[in-house]
């Protein structure tokens, strides 16, 4: 499937927003996800299935002020 | 000490996270700085490197609390969007709400702040915004739900200090009970200690501490000074006034022309 994942595109096995975590090596991370603009909690994650062209955002902790 | 959403904090010092020259140097500023709050942001996560995952294990040895923030957010859906994210990664109700409206100034867009503030506070967010000393604005953000305001003291990264104090004094008088904090612009600790002076209830830097040729030097001096501040503004500071008055009494002084 043809995604936008973080900004970048990509060609990704996967069907659900948590194939794409597993696929990425963050199945179990410290992340949020959002698709599309809309933010998906990690309890949907299973049933969020994704089309191709979707925007995947995946953020994790980082520095801020 | 005024609460933050039913949360009493141990100091009136919030410290950013960003910035420093290597994350043994942001924990040891942390660590000399005593600060009762970390902000901390979301940033895309890739799997190769998993900066993320390494960054939230040392945030966590921190022993604080952490306030996540939706800096870089220009649009009331971005920043609302980003609220949930770092509820749901950080696991708290707290945010930073940031709505940028200008690049040159980074200054807040109050309309869209207002309007995501209301959003997130019916949503069981905790909102502390970042806001102007503008007191429509404030008074329409306490409206809105929130129960702690951040105006700034001078454009974030600037080092200017306290801009506007008129402004800043005002809004501190306007508002006694609501908690207030300087969010952004402090250079120095002695800035600091004039926020805490002027009884605002905490200071929230980033850029002095992380950007100083010895970071954890700096986070001490600031934790001096909001020390200080806290003390002074609780000891009951004189009333300036335009003339001077002795304070050697002249009753009894010899006299010897």
């Amino acid at each position: 499937m043809k995604l936008m994942l973080n900004g970048t595109a990509r060609e990704i096995d996967a069907q659900t927003l948590a194939d794409v975590l597993v696929a990425e090596g963050l199945g179990t991370a410290k992340v949020a996800t959002a698709v599309n603009g809309s933010f998906v909690p990690a309890g949907l994650r299973a049933t969020t299935d994704l089309r191709d062209g979707d925007a995947v955002e995946i953020v994790a902790p980082m520095q801020g002020g | 000490m005024r609460e933050f959403y039913g949360t009493t904090l141990a100091n009136g010092f919030m410290l950013g996270t960003a910035q420093y020259p290597s994350p043994a140097i942001l924990a040891d500023a942390f660590k000399r700085s005593g600060a009762s709050v970390a902000t901390v942001s979301l940033r895309r996560e890739s799997g190769q490197d998993r900066a993320g995952q390494d960054f939230w294990q040392m945030i966590q040895g921190l022993g604080v609390h952490v306030l996540p923030n939706t800096a870089g957010c220009h649009t009331v859906k971005e920043a609302v969007t980003t609220a949930h994210m770092a509820r749901e990664v950080f696991d708290t109700k707290w945010i930073k709400l940031e709505v940028i409206g200008e690049e040159d100034t980074l200054q807040p867009d109050v309309f869209g702040l207002v309007e995501a503030a209301r959003i997130l506070t019916e949503d069981g967010f905790q909102v502390f915004p970042y806001t102007t000393e503008d007191l429509v604005v404030a008074d329409r953000l306490l409206h809105a739900g929130c129960e702690v305001l951040m105006p700034w003291g001078a454009p974030i990264g600037s080092g200017k200090g306290l801009n506007n104090v008129f402004g800043l004094r005002a809004m501190r008088a306007h508002f006694p009970d609501v908690p207030l904090v300087i969010d952004a612009g402090l250079g120095l600790p002695s800035q600091a200690a004039a926020a805490m002076e002027m009884g605002f209830d905490a200071v929230l830097l980033n850029t002095a501490v992380a950007k100083a040729g010895d970071p954890a030097a700096m986070a001490l001096a600031f934790a001096q000074a909001v020390a200080a501040g806290t003390l002074a503004a609780q000891a009951d500071p004189m009333e300036p006034r335009d003339m001077a008055a002795p304070s050697t009494p002249v009753i009894g002084k010899a006299f010897l022309s």
